[in-house]
């Protein structure tokens, strides 16, 4: 459709692995009060806006960098990372005549086209798109059709600026500074990200989209995604990633919150295809995101669906507290990792209200020398009676030299509650294999056939346009890991 | 069409076929019969090109071509096709998305585009009709799940959507009911022409009364003992093995 997320011909090599030639303006590497300041005024921030990110930073100063997760990695380095790089002309655009021509070329290469989109306009399937460049977001389609019905979707820094009520109400609520170190660090130096509210008994009419990409050498990206469904409202929320290919780690740490209010109910899906470095395990990504979302309200649901196939290091576990009674948290989730790629994914599920129920699907595949965990918590706390989740997690290796972890922790504090945990592991079959030779179809196309095989019961909860995206993703991941 | 010549297989170095010599010609269907662990099973699998089978001596022409230089992928696409004893499930993969994807692999394979899809139903239709097969089936993921007679009847189903020249059968009759053996049975002789071939194994002249084949091959240790006409099976039932063996001397 429209958009194309992940371009249509994918094949082979990390195909993400450009570089933009666009001039960008930088700050000075490293972290300090300074830069935090300095930050804070190209983006014209209220003293509050400041006063947070300062208080965020002197609390980070006082953590460590925590390493609990199932992964081995080099610490980054903080003071050696570019914390603000916006692409110049600085970008607040009324028109995409305005936009530097080379960042649209960039978006084309993406798939994206935006012009393709703004054309569409009209057609019964649309997605709204919120481009995040480096450090700023670049531009917000469709927003006057989505003023219409009350709807905000645009990017955090405008949002800081044009409904500073609503960020100070609700940003932090979720995932607070204090939350992790990563989460502190976000706090403190985000640039920018998506802002997207939903008003009162407003189902949004197409899905959401941002679309964030690392550009600029040495920089790090630190978006915040902040989504509000207030009572009776839907959205259904998109995200993708890729970067460039380079040897040095590049460090991405986002913090998504999500709040639904009575009746409301999001759906956030990410297809996350970050540069994985190369088959040496030099480069890529470090992803460690905290997401979390809040049903706030009686019978709100929150539903995270995933598919993981990027970075080097990924450390990530979205999360739904489920405080409103009969409230409903989801997980969905493909992790796949080849090469020295390292996983460390999972959900919590937070048990608070009456009737609560969470459902988590984790399919890992691992190949090559890579290691992919789940870590996930269940916890059901006093008084949520009657509460049940149902947990099912499948480990797929391929090959013999990667590993597949899991780490289920189950709290129960209410008798009442009913939990269900199921886990396998398996190897992809050479009888399977075969099988699918023998049919006429080829090593690479059958290793396809049978993830995808694998994966449906998550790849089904995907919007369609990402599903046929994600197909391929995965199939692209693993080439050439078997046979 | 198919020529093996002094076929020598063997697997962690124990030799399992040794010296099988084999003609068959386009418009046949030939038999092979043997006891439990003679080789059968073997023999199609290094047809079909299972790796893990070292070839030690001897030749396969199919068509013209030397097939064993030929990928598994390959000869299926050459038109070779093997209906399982033991058909694999694939979980999450319906009948249908494998089979378009074979399909469209074949074609590609000859240069053919993608079938279109409404000429792909229209030939599920007709060939599900065909095997008798429930269309439920056909949706469901491939075997997952099916009993072990609703598998072999897959397998007949997905041969008939290929359209192979040369199919071999293995022991497809065993775990099917009588109605379900005359449905199989009736399929493969309506796909018959004279420009395709079948092999079919089996332990039961049961079958050969339905597929009436040119020509019955006994296979024992490895080897082709004795080829006749379908009377040969007939023997073979009542006599059992052991006049097989007295005859080779074994
Ligand atoms: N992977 C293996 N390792 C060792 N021996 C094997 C292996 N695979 C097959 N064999 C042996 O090869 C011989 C032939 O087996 P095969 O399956 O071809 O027999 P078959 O004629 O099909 O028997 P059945 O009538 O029971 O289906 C058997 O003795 C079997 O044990
Ligand atoms: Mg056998």
């Amino acid at each position: 459709m429209a958009n194309e997320i992940l371009a249509e011909q994918i094949s082979g090599e990390y195909k993400y692995g450009f570089v933009t030639d666009i001039e960008a303006d930088n700050a000075p590497k490293g972290l300090n009060e300074d830069i935090i300041r300095f930050i804070s005024k190209k983006k014209n921030e209220p003293e509050w806006m400041l006063e947070y990110r300062l208080k965020a930073f002197k609390y980070w100063q006082t953590l460590e960098e925590p390493h609990w997760a199932h992964v081995s990695y080099t610490k980054p380095n903080f003071q050696d990372i570019i914390y603000y790089s916006a692409p110049k002309p600085k970008v607040q655009l009324n028109s995409l005549d305005e936009v530097d021509p080379e960042l649209l070329k960039t978006f084309e290469k993406l798939g994206i086209s935006i012009e393709e989109q703004k054309r569409l306009s009209g057609v019964e399937s649309r997605i709204a798109v919120d481009i995040v460049m480096d450090s700023v977001s670049v531009k917000t389609t469709f927003k006057e059709t989505l003023s219409e019905k009350g709807i905000i979707f645009c990017s955090f820094g405008e949002a800081v600026q044009e409904h500073p009520e609503l960020v100070k109400k609700y940003m932090g609520s979720v995932v607070p500074y204090t939350d992790n170190f990563y989460a502190a660090l976000n706090s403190a130096v985000f640039t920018d990200g998506s802002f997207c509210y939903i008003p009162k008994g407003v189902r949004c009419p197409m899905e959401l989209s941002t679309y964030f990409r690392i550009n600029a050498s040495g920089t790090g990206q630190f978006e915040r995604t902040l989504i509000i469904a207030d009572e009776d409202a839907y959205v259904s929320y998109l995200e993708g990633c890729t970067a460039p290919m380079r040897d040095e780690n590049q460090l991405h740490a986002a913090v998504v919150e999500i709040v639904t209010h009575k009746n409301a109910e999001v759906k956030y899906s990410t297809v996350q295809n970050w540069y994985p470095g190369d088959k040496n395990g030099k480069g890529g990504i470090f992803n460690f995101v905290t997401k979390r979302g809040i049903c706030l309200e009686d019978n709100s649901k929150i539903s995270w669906t995933q598919v993981e196939t990027g970075s080097a290091v990924t450390w990530k576990y979205p999360s739904v507290i489920l405080k409103g009674d009969n409230s409903v948290g989801e997980f969905y989730s493909v992790a796949v990792t080849n090469n020295y790629q390292q996983a460390d994914t999972g959900t919590k599920m937070m048990h608070l209200g009456k009737n609560t129920r969470s459902t988590i699907i984790s399919k890992g595949i691992s190949a090559g020398f890579s290691n992919n965990s789940y870590r996930g918590l269940v916890r059901i706390a006093k008084g949520a009676s009657n509460a049940r989740n149902f947990s099912q997690c499948d480990s797929l290796l391929l090959g013999d030299k990667c590993g597949a972890h899991t780490f289920p922790y189950i709290e129960i504090k209410d008798k009442s509650a009913i939990v269900e945990h199921e886990a396998t592991t398996s190897k992809i079959g050479e009888d399977q294999l075969f099988y699918c030779k023998s049919r006429g179809i080829d090593n690479e196309k059958a290793i396809g056939l049978i993830v995808n095989g694998y994966c449906k019961e998550v790849l089904n909860k995907l919007p369609m346009e990402f599903a046929v995206e994600a197909q391929k993703l995965l199939a692209v991941s693993l080439e050439g890991s078997v046979g | 069409m198919l020529s093996i010549k002094n076929l020598h297989a063997s697997i962690d170095g124990k030799e399992i076929l040794r010296g099988i010599n084999l003609e068959v010609k386009a418009g046949e269907i030939h038999a092979i019969m043997g006891p439990n662990g003679s080789g059968k099973s073997t023999l199609s699998s290094v047809l079909a090109g299972k790796e893990d089978y070292e070839i030690t001596e001897g030749s396969v022409t199919f068509n013209g071509k030397d097939l064993l230089e030929l990928s598994p992928e390959d000869r299926a696409r050459e038109g070779v096709f093997l209906a399982f004893q033991y058909p694999v499930e694939i979980p999450g993969v319906s009948n249908i998305n494998f089979l378009k994807t074979a399909i469209n692999e074949i074609r590609a394979y000859k240069g053919q585009t993608p079938m279109e899809a409404k000429d792909f139903l229209a030939m599920v239709k007709e060939k599900q009709k065909l095997v008798e097969l429930d269309g439920k089936l056909a949706n469901r993921s491939v075997n997952e799940g099916f009993s072990g007679g609703e598998k072999k009847r897959n397998e007949i189903f997905q041969m008939a959507m290929l359209e192979p020249k040369l199919a071999i059968l293995d022991e497809t009759d065993s775990g099917l009911d009588i109605d379900a053996l005359r449905i199989v049975a009736g399929g493969v002789n309506k796909l018959k022409s004279k420009d395709n071939a079948t092999i079919v194994i089996t332990h039961y002249q049961r079958l050969l009364d339905y597929i009436v084949p040119d020509v019955v091959h006994i296979l024992y240790k490895g080897k082709i003992v004795k080829s006749g006409p379908k009377e040969l099976a007939l023997e073979l039932e009542e006599k059992g093995y052991d006049f097989i063996k007295e005859e080779v001397g074994a």
